[in-house]
C-alpha cells in the first residue's frame, strides 16, 4: 500500500489524500462532545412541561447540576469557537492566505455553489447528471455557516443570560425576553438541523450509511475523491499538488476511536430528534 | 348463670342511644320507687348479659362509675326515663332510648341543627352519628379528660372512625375519599398527632361540634365566604392581609370566583408552604383563573425551571406575595414601580431598576405589549419554518434519489476504506 507509485495517465495512484488536518479533527471532536452536552442540558428547559425532560435533568442531577454542565460545556463551544477564528486569522494576516476568502478551498459561498445546488436538485428530479463537487460542497458551506452564525447568536445570547446583573448595566432588561427567545429557538435550529439533516448529508444518506469516518481519520480514499470531488481531484491531479496531500491509511485505533464516538453521537442525537418529535407531535 | 341467661333473654338496654328528644315520663305518686343502679347492675353487670339475639348488654359496674355520669351520681334511669315507673322485671326489650336532652338541651337543640341530624332525620340514615357514638354511652367522659372520645387529642380517631371510613360514609353524602387519613399528613394533622400542640386544629376546630353543616349551607363555619373568617380564628395575622389583597376584596363583595383559603391550600391536605412540593403544586392553582399570566410564565426561565420540577426559582407568590397581593398600580403592590427592584432583589442581589425592566410574563404573540419580542419570535419562526422546509425536501428528494440508485446496484457497496492497519 505504498502511496510512492507512480501516476499513470494523470491519475494518481495513491490510496488517501488528506482531507482535514489534525487540528480540525481535534476542533470538531469537541464540538461534537460540547454540542451534545448543551443540547442535553439545555432543551429540558425548552421541553420542560414534557415527562422525559424532567426526568432528563434528574439523571443529570437536577437543574442546577444541568446548568453547571451547560456552562462548562458553552466554554468549551467558545473555546472551540476562538480557536478556529484564530486559526482562520492566521492563515489570513500572518500566512497571508487569500484563498480561503474566494475559490474552491473557500468556505465563501460563491456563484458555482448556486449552479451546483440547481444542478444537483436537478439530479435528484433525475433531470440531469450528477453534478461533480470541489473541495467544499454548498450543503458543506451551510453547514458551516449555519454553526459559525449559530454560535455567534447562542453564545452571544447565552452570555447575556449567563450574566444578566452585568448586561442590565448596559442593557435594559427586557433584553433577557428577547435572548430567551432567540437562545431557546435557536438552539433548536441549531440540534434538529444538525441531528437530522448533517447527519443525513455526512453519514446516514444512502451513499455513506452507515456513516464516514473522514471527520475523524481526516483521509479520504482515491475512490472516495473520484466519486465526491471530481472536480478537486481533477483541479489538484492537474496542478500536481495532489501528491503533497497523498497519505496512508488512518491508524486502526484512530478509524475506531472515530467510529465509536460518531456512532454514539448519531444515536444520542437521534434519541433528541425522537424526543422532540414526540414532545412537538403529542 | 343459667338464671342470668334465662332473665338476659328479655332483657334490653339501649345501648345505642340516639338524639331523638323525649320527655322523660313523669312519675306517678303512689308508683312504686324507681329501681336504683344495683338494681339494674344486679342483671347488667354481668359481663357475659345477652339479650335474646345475643348481643352485649353488659354494663361494667367500674365502667359507668368512672364515667362523668356515674361520678356525677347519676341513676340509670336518668337517662333511661321509661325505666323509672316499671315495676316488673325483667323488663321489655324495646325501651325509649336515652334522654339525653333532659340534661344537654342546648346541646341537643344545637345538634338537631346539625347535618348528622338532617341524614337521621330525612333519610333514615342511622349511620349518621348520634350523641353515643362521639361521646360514648356508659363511659361518657368530660372532653377535657385526654381519655374521652371527644378530647382533643383523640377527636380525629373518633370522627375517623367513620369518615375515614369508606364504606360508611359511602351509605351517606358525606365527603368522600379517606378525609381523616389526607388531614393525618397536613401540616395541621403533624402539628396535632407528631407535635401534640394543643393550638393545632382538629375537625371540629373547623367544622363545629354539634351543630356541624353543610358546606353550601351560608351558616357553616366551612361555607366558601366564611372559611377566611375560620381560619382567621387562628391565623389571625394572615386573615388581615387576605381581606386587604385582591383576593380578599374580591371575596368581600362576593365575588364567587376569588379564591378563599382552601382554594389554594385545600381543606384537609394542607402542607407546609416551604415545601418544594406544595411550592410547584400552588402554581397551577394560580393557573386556574390567571391562565395566560401561567403561559407566559411557562415561556421564562423561572417556569421552565419550575415545570421541570424545582422550587429554587421564583414562582407566583415569590413576586405577588400570597395573602396580601394588590394589583401592579397600587403601591402596597410587591410588583409596583416603587417596589419591583426590591422584589427582584430577594434573589438577584444586584438587580437595579434596569435589570427589572425584565418582562416575567412577556408574550411573544402579543404585539402590543412586547413588540420587539413579537418581531423577533416572528422571525425566528420563519427562520426555522424556512430552513426545516428546504433541508427538509432537500433530504427528502436526495433520500429519494439515493435509494433508486442503489436499488439500481448503480452505487458501489462501500467499502471499509480505513480497514488497512498502515500507521501514520
Amino acid at each position: 500500500m505504498s502511496a510512492q507509485e507512480p501516476a499513470h495517465q494523470g491519475v494518481p495512484a495513491h490510496t488517501h489524500y488528506r482531507r482535514f488536518d489534525r487540528a480540525d479533527r481535534l476542533l470538531h471532536g469537541f464540538l461534537m462532545f460540547s454540542f451534545l452536552s448543551l443540547a442535553f442540558t439545555g432543551l429540558p428547559l425548552l421541553f420542560s412541561h414534557e415527562a422525559w425532560a424532567s426526568r432528563l435533568v434528574g439523571v443529570l442531577g437536577g437543574f442546577e447540576s444541568a446548568g453547571t454542565i451547560h456552562r462548562v460545556a458553552a466554554v468549551v463551544m467558545i473555546g472551540v469557537f476562538v480557536t478556529h477564528l484564530s486559526r482562520i486569522f492566521r492563515r489570513l494576516f500572518v500566512l497571508k492566505d487569500l484563498s480561503i476568502l474566494w475559490g474552491p478551498t473557500s468556505m465563501v459561498p460563491q456563484p458555482r455553489d448556486l449552479f451546483e445546488m440547481i444542478a444537483h436538485v436537478r439530479w435528484f428530479l433525475g433531470l440531469g447528471p450528477q453534478p461533480r463537487f470541489d473541495h467544499f460542497t454548498y450543503w458543506e458551506k451551510f453547514d458551516y455557516w449555519a454553526v459559525f452564525w449559530g454560535m455567534g447568536i447562542i453564545g452571544g445570547s447565552g452570555m447575556i443570560l449567563w450574566f444578566p446583573q452585568t448586561v442590565a448595566h448596559v442593557l435594559p432588561g427586557w433584553v433577557f425576553n428577547i435572548a430567551t427567545v432567540i437562545h431557546g429557538e435557536e438552539a433548536l435550529l441549531a440540534v434538529v438541523f444538525i441531528f437530522t439533516f448533517h447527519f443525513f448529508t455526512g453519514h446516514l444518506r444512502p451513499e455513506k450509511f452507515p456513516m464516514d469516518s473522514v471527520i475523524f481519520t481526516g483521509r479520504v480514499t482515491l475512490k472516495e475523491m473520484e466519486e465526491e470531488r471530481a472536480d478537486e481531484l481533477e483541479r489538484l491531479t492537474r496542478s500536481g499538488r495532489i501528491d503533497e496531500l497523498a497519505s496512508a491509511a488512518a491508524p486502526r485505533w484512530v478509524y475506531r476511536l472515530g467510529r465509536t464516538a460518531g456512532a454514539i453521537a448519531v444515536v444520542l442525537g437521534l434519541l433528541m430528534v425522537a424526543l422532540i418529535l414526540y414532545a412537538v407531535l403529542t | 348463670m343459667m338464671r342470668l341467661l334465662l332473665c338476659s333473654c328479655r332483657v334490653v338496654l339501649a345501648v345505642v342511644a340516639t338524639a331523638s328528644i323525649a320527655a322523660a315520663a313523669p312519675q306517678k305518686p303512689g308508683a312504686p320507687a324507681p329501681p336504683s343502679n344495683d338494681d339494674c347492675l344486679a342483671c347488667h353487670g354481668d359481663a357475659g348479659a345477652v339479650r335474646a339475639d345475643g348481643r352485649s348488654v353488659a354494663v361494667a359496674p367500674e365502667t359507668f362509675a368512672g364515667s362523668i355520669h356515674g361520678m356525677g351520681g347519676l341513676a340509670c334511669v336518668d337517662c333511661h326515663a321509661d325505666l323509672a315507673a316499671l315495676a316488673e322485671y325483667p323488663h321489655a326489650e324495646k325501651l325509649q332510648p336515652a334522654q339525653c336532652a333532659t340534661c344537654h338541651d342546648a346541646a341537643v337543640a344545637a345538634y338537631g341543627t346539625g347535618v348528622h341530624a338532617q341524614a337521621r332525620r330525612s333519610g333514615g340514615n342511622l349511620a349518621a352519628a348520634g350523641c353515643a357514638d362521639c361521646h360514648g354511652s356508659h363511659d361518657i367522659k368530660p372532653s377535657a379528660d385526654p381519655a374521652s372520645r371527644t378530647h382533643h387529642a383523640r377527636l380525629l380517631d373518633t370522627c375517623g372512625r367513620c369518615h375515614g371510613n369508606e364504606a360508611i360514609v359511602g351509605q351517606g353524602s358525606a365527603g368522600r375519599g379517606n378525609i381523616v387519613d389526607l388531614f393525618r399528613d397536613s401540616i395541621h394533622g403533624k402539628a396535632l398527632i407528631k407535635s401534640g400542640l394543643s393550638v393545632a386544629p382538629t375537625c371540629t376546630d373547623c367544622h363545629g361540634s354539634h351543630d356541624i353543616r353543610r358546606k353550601a349551607d351560608p351558616a357553616s363555619l366551612v361555607f366558601r365566604k366564611t372559611i377566611p373568617a375560620t381560619c382567621s380564628r387562628c391565623h389571625e395575622g394572615i386573615g388581615r392581609e387576605y381581606w386587604e389583597g385582591v383576593h380578599g376584596s374580591q371575596v368581600a363583595k362576593g365575588s364567587p370566583l376569588a379564591p378563599v383559603c382552601t382554594s389554594c391550600h385545600t381543606a384537609h391536605d394542607i402542607r407546609r408552604s416551604d415545601v418544594e412540593g406544595w411550592k410547584l403544586e400552588v402554581i397551577k392553582e394560580c393557573g386556574t383563573c390567571h391562565e395566560q399570566s401561567l403561559g407566559t410564565y411557562r415561556d421564562t426561565f423561572h417556569g421552565q425551571v419550575t415545570a421541570l420540577g424545582f422550587a429554587r426559582v421564583a414562582s407566583c407568590a415569590d413576586c405577588h406575595g400570597a395573602h396580601g397581593i394588590f394589583p401592579k398600580a397600587d403601591p402596597r403592590s410587591t410588583v409596583s414601580e416603587a417596589n419591583l427592584v426590591a422584589t427582584c432583589r430577594q434573589c438577584h442581589e444586584g438587580a437595579t431598576a434596569s435589570f427589572a425592566r425584565f418582562d416575567p410574563h412577556a408574550d411573544p404573540d402579543n404585539r402590543e405589549r412586547n413588540p420587539l419580542l413579537f418581531y423577533t419570535s416572528q422571525f425566528m419562526k420563519m427562520l426555522l419554518l424556512g430552513v426545516f422546509s428546504f433541508f427538509g425536501l432537500h433530504t427528502a428528494l436526495w433520500l429519494g434519489r439515493g435509494m433508486q440508485q442503489k436499488a439500481a446496484g448503480r452505487l458501489r457497496r462501500r467499502q471499509d476504506p480505513e480497514a488497512t492497519e498502515d500507521g501514520e
